[in-house]
């Protein structure tokens, strides 16, 4: 049957170390874990925003001076099985930055790009139509 | 596939060591796929920050928004053909997969059979009836909700589809012709009709709801045999159910980059010219030889036939421009592709901002 696909989604984030805790609205994050080195894991979603969310935080900015490292050292993705709709979104980071940090920026890099694509894309078909117009 | 690490700062102060490769080679690893003989070289996108000392590849949206550029090239009701330069390949594909799979549409997904007398099982007349595309605008219904079986004005489109097969009165005694010894005897999807629920009836007045196409085959009858069949139409995502998809497909390609490393002339440009589709390679008058030359690289399929023959196969670079994609979408007909390409790139958006919003929400705990 029809599922609702909008809605009903929510991250769950654990932290490596021993202790692996599923972080939902209601519970408090605090523990000795690194916090550079967490595992998102999203549900009801793929490669689709996977590869390009992954893609986006490999290329962020960096605020350390030295032009080699960047905040990310590790970003990848994996769908855990093709029979459930989640992927373990994988972030470490480097100097202690927290790990929700590259993901924000990432999601919003991310959205500006489709913004940008989106205007680019509006304008270019309405330049399109305006110069078929005359012609028929 | 080739890894790169980044220079230790060793090598980096060493002046004596230099990239292995001259820089045009860089380039051509940066920017270009190579089709080989026997394999796909470069196929990853490896411009990450780090990975090429010299090179600055942090995301910069400035820079982004310097070198993007979309070309329509050409677009009619149906089909949309447009190029998107300067992007990376993950957020193109990303757009390839909504387009295909998360753009939502209106299709039927209840049949309420009261009667078929056809020899099409119910359930396959089901099955087909839900292939059907549905013309109306999904953006101005909503999802329904999953315990609500009955389904509202604001959710649900109501269709009826109701013929009876009987004998021609009037055919000629001994003709052999269905069309005329039968009336109704075959059922089209122009035969359903749209039942209004609620205010439907005044807000889409204007607005015929139906199936797109109206000669679309669904069953086939014989005199006696009946078909009443009530449908309800939901709103959906291609995920669930590929009849959801609004776009009979949408694919892209990377474009062709075909280099001649060397002049190549008389008979050996003429099989040249064959090794690709039509319109790619163009035989010159140079000096009085045939010399040929690229000049529509655009049109090949990159079959790679020149690479089966020995003495053409050195002469010719075949790759692809990793950022350039040609796209093609095109529709069944509910909306028009360049709405469909908008509504594909506003779920991307809304991805993100549901994530971000839940980050917010985890942040403050």
């Amino acid at each position: 049957m029809t599922h609702m696909i909008c809605g009903q989604q929510h991250i769950h984030a654990a932290s490596t170390g021993h202790v692996e805790r599923a972080i939902d609205a209601n519970m408090v994050r605090t523990d000795g874990a690194d916090e550079g080195c967490v595992t998102f894991v999203l549900h009801e979603e793929d490669h689709t925003l996977g590869n390009s969310l992954r893609y986006m935080i490999m290329k962020s900015l960096s605020r350390v001076v030295c032009f080699y490292s960047q905040d990310v050292e590790f970003c990848g993705y994996s769908i855990t099985h093709p029979s459930e709709s989640k992927i373990n979104f994988r972030i470490q980071t480097r100097d202690g930055v927290a790990a929700s940090e590259p993901l924000r920026s990432g999601l919003n890099n991310l959205t500006e790009v489709c913004k940008h694509v989106l205007h680019t894309f509006e304008a270019r078909m309405q330049a399109f139509r305006d110069k078929e117009e005359p012609m028929s | 596939m080739e890894v790169f690490y980044p220079l230790s700062a060793q090598e980096k102060n060493d002046t004596t060591t230099k990239m292995a490769a001259p820089m045009s080679n860089v380039d051509e690893i940066r920017n270009r796929v190579i089709l080989g003989e026997f394999g796909v070289k470069n196929v990853h996108t490896t411009d990450y920050p780090g990975n090429y000392p010299g090179y600055d590849d942090t995301w910069d949206l400035e820079k982004f928004k310097k070198t993007f550029r979309i070309d329509i090239v050409h677009s009619d009701e149906d089909t949309l053909e447009f190029d998107m330069i300067g992007i990376d390949a993950s957020i193109a594909n990303a757009f390839r997969r909504i387009l295909l799979a998360e753009v939502p549409t209106m299709a039927i997904e209840k049949v309420f059979i009261y009667n078929n007398t056809s020899i099409i099982q119910d359930e396959i007349l089901a099955h087909r009836l839900g292939l059907v595309p549905i013309k109306a605008d999904p953006r101005l219904f909503e999802y329904r909700n999953p315990e609500d079986q009955e389904g509202t004005e604001i959710d649900t489109i109501q269709l009826q589809l109701k013929v009876k097969c009987t004998r021609n009165p009037r055919a000629p005694k001994d003709s052999s012709d269905p069309k005329e010894l039968y009336l109704n005897h075959m059922v089209y999807s122009g035969d359903i009709k749209w039942l209004p629920i609620g205010n439907q009836a005044d807000v889409f007045a204007d607005a015929k709801i139906g199936p797109v196409h109206g000669d679309i085959l669904l069953a086939q009858l014989r005199p006696g045999q009946e078909l009443d069949v009530v449908m309800h139409c939901v709103k959906g995502i291609g995920k669930d159910h590929a009849k959801f998809s609004p776009v009979a497909t949408a694919s892209y390609r990377l474009l062709p980059e075909i280099t001649l490393l060397q002049t190549i002339e008389g008979e050996q440009a003429e099989r040249l010219k064959r090794c690709f589709s039509p319109g790619v390679i163009e035989i010159q008058n140079v000096n009085g030889r045939k010399v040929a030359k690229v000049v529509n690289s655009r049109l090949d399929t990159c079959s790679r036939e020149v690479l089966r023959h020995d003495d053409l196969k050195n002469l010719v670079k075949l790759g692809r421009v990793r950022d350039h994609f040609i796209f093609s979408v095109e529709s069944t007909g509910i909306l028009p592709p360049d709405v469909l390409v908008t509504e594909a790139i506003n779920v991307l958006i809304s991805k993100c901002q549901k994530f971000l919003t839940e980050l917010d929400m985890a942040e403050m705990d």
